[in-house]
């Protein structure tokens, strides 16, 4: 018997059935929706944590000045060396660093005409608005260049500008910081509060040179730096610490990573996932068992039909085929209405909630119609089983 | 063609067996035309279908065309039910959702034939049980008797060697049942064997030797037994 010829009779069959046909695959479907829409979530919230690492700066490096002794008290007699602006520029010729930005912070009343505002004021470089993933709204960032060029250029935090300027455009204009002028050349994205650190919204950044000069400060409160690739965040953190080691002649500088946050985020995220997947599979399962009982139900009702088609000369593995067909074909139904379903559900919730970044994973398309096929396979054995097992004269006994 | 060696068939009934076929030695020639009448219960559904490869022997010899079937393995008797043997019913068993046409396919669907040589085949089968207008109708678009002359249709398409039907006028009024028994009857003259199960004395008699059953043995008149007993 051929395949199309075997296929053709079973499609014969489930539209001989309609309402039962209909139901069934709807069955799968809802079941392949649930999955795809579970795994959109739950790869949406996997993205978004990711993201907000990576908006946090995953591959972050952060070296402070002084050594956190884990044992023992500070280092008897020893000097604790500042931060240097040398320092960074050393840092920076590290070939696993991709970028460096020194700090130096201090909160300081910004004046526009007659309003002030006191604001954290951060002295850094070019680099930090990629290290700390910074978006402009409007102008530029700070100039790039050599750290030690004192320019009078200001980028302002949004909840600055609009607290500062009130509606009207800061680029261009003039601000002053005690007795020091700045023009401002950039604006920043809203960047919502930071879960560490302070609100960035709030800040004005100038060029390190300057902040130093107008802080009256000879050292940096912090370096933060972004590894290369991540999987050298080790070597990376190890190379920082022994280069300043050396030029410091003690070890008097603390290099923090957050690749312990991201393990142990990366954990839950397993978790979640491992639960998505079983929740899904529980609605496959569900199903399944759906298709079974159509399939069962269906064995029941034909077996005038299956006593026929033995009479006519039809193998046992013939009627097993024609009945797994039947299976087969539901759950392909299902699972491509469902795929159909799913795909729409999920982006309609991309529509309602435009920040989330729920989206259904490609290996997820292949496996739920994989899953369906299987479930079609699975589940209609048992019920194909017991067609062929009918005993054809009493299947023909009229009732 | 046909040799039935001593053949019992027994139900399990509560403690004890109900006896279908009691003992029943038979042969029937190639091309023969042989009536099976006997009271309701006396087991001609039960010898028809041993003889179908339907059902197999309790106890006793089954030959088809030389062979002995009675033990054979389950996929070669459904090749002998696919290729030799062909089935009429009662109730005609013809499945609602397929035409006439779709239903005369059937059989040649299992069979794994092409499907052009399918529609010309069951287009010829069709022709010759007069049904060619009504090969693009479902069953319940069709009378009693033209669904019967479909279900043979269906059951010659595969040139069978033997026909086998079981009160296949049963459900039919008498005009139908004519026309039904003339095409079974027209088929026989071209060669195929033909066993009808049926109560009507009257078309029993159309029949070149009639069989009687009772109560699961055979019991018809002297000549008969006398001839398979010598057989
Ligand atoms: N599956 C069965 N289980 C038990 N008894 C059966 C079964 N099938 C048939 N019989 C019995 O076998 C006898 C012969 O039945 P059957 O061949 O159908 O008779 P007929 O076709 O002549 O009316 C009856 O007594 C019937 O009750
Ligand atoms: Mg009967």
């Amino acid at each position: 018997m051929a395949l199309l010829d075997l296929l053709g009779f079973a499609i014969g069959a489930l539209r001989g059935h309609r309402l039962r046909t209909a139901l069934s695959v709807a069955g799968v479907a809802i079941g392949i929706a649930s999955v795809l829409t579970l795994t959109a979530l739950g790869e949406g919230a996997r993205r978004y944590i990711v993201d907000e690492f990576a908006a946090l700066g995953s591959n972050l490096v952060i070296i402070l000045p002084g050594k956190v002794e884990t044992t023992g008290g500070v280092p008897f007699g020893g000097v604790t060396h500042d931060l240097t602006l040398e320092d960074h520029s050393a840092l920076a010729r590290l070939g696993r660093l991709r970028r460096t930005a020194p700090i130096v912070v201090a909160t300081e009343t910004l004046r526009f005409q007659d309003l002030g505002r006191s604001v954290p004021v951060l002295g850094t470089t070019a680099e930090y608005l990629e290290i700390r993933r910074l978006n402009l709204a409007s102008g530029s960032f700070l100039p790039p260049g050599d750290p030690d060029r004192a320019g009078t250029e200001i980028v302002l935090g949004t909840r600055a500008a609009q607290e500062l300027f009130r509606g009207e455009n800061p680029l261009g204009q003039m601000v002053r910081v005690g007795p020091a002028r700045f023009h401002v050349v950039g604006v920043l994205a809203p960047r919502g509060p930071s879960v560490l650190g302070f609100d960035l919204d709030e800040a004005a950044f100038v060029p390190v040179k300057t902040a130093m000069r107008l802080f009256n400060r000879t050292s940096l409160f912090r370096i933060v730096a972004e590894v290369r690739i991540f999987a050298d965040m080790d070597q990376a953190k190890s190379e920082a610490l022994a280069l300043l080691k050396e030029r410091h002649r003690a070890e008097d500088v603390t290099v923090y990573t957050q690749d312990a946050m991201v393990s142990s985020f990366s954990a839950i995220l397993g978790a979640l996932t491992l639960t998505l997947a079983g929740i899904a599979s529980v609605s496959l399962v569900v199903a399944g068992v759906g298709i079974m009982n159509v399939m069962l139900v269906s064995v029941t009702e034909r077996r005038a039909e299956i006593g026929l088609l033995k009479a006519l000369g039809a193998a046992d593995p013939q009627i097993l085929l024609a009945f797994l067909a039947e299976a087969t074909i539901l759950a392909a139904l299902g699972g491509l209405l469902g795929l159909a379903v799913g795909a729409s559900g999920v982006r309609l919730l991309g529509l309602i909630y435009p920040d989330f970044p729920a989206a259904i994973p490609p290996w997820a398309v292949g496996a739920s119609l994989t899953l369906s096929f299987l479930v079609g396979v699975g589940f209609g054995v048992w019920p194909a089983r017991r067609a062929t097992r009918l005993d054809p004269v009493a299947a023909l006994a009229r009732r | 063609m046909i040799d039935l060696q001593g053949v019992w068939r027994t139900y399990p009934m509560g403690e004890g067996v109900v006896h279908a076929l009691r003992d029943v030695s038979l042969s029937i020639a190639a091309g023969e035309h042989v009536a099976l009448i006997g009271p309701s219960g006396s087991g001609k559904s039960t010898l028809l279908h041993i003889l179908g490869c339907l059902d197999r022997p309790t106890q006793g010899r089954y030959c088809f065309e030389g062979r002995e079937v009675g033990s054979l393995p389950d996929g070669e008797r459904s090749l002998l039910r696919r290729n030799r043997i062909g089935f009429v019913f009662q109730f005609f068993h013809l499945l609602p959702r397929l035409t006439a046409q779709g239903n005369v396919e059937l059989p040649m669907l299992f069979g794994g034939i092409a499907r052009d040589e399918r529609r010309e085949r069951a287009t010829r089968a069709l022709a010759s049980v007069g049904l060619l207008p009504r090969a693009d109708h479902r069953p319940d678009q069709l009378s009693g008797g033209e669904r019967q002359r479909a279900a043979i249709a269906r059951a010659v398409v595969m040139n069978p060697a033997v026909l086998l039907a079981d009160e296949p006028t049963g459900n039919l009024d008498r005009a139908s049942a004519q026309e039904v028994m003339g095409v079974l009857e027209a088929m026989n003259r071209q060669g195929l064997t033909l066993v009808v199960v049926t109560h009507d004395p009257v078309l029993a008699g159309h029949a070149q030797r009639v069989v009687h059953l009772t109560d699961g043995a055979l019991s018809g008149p002297p000549e008969v037994l006398a001839s398979t007993v010598e057989a």
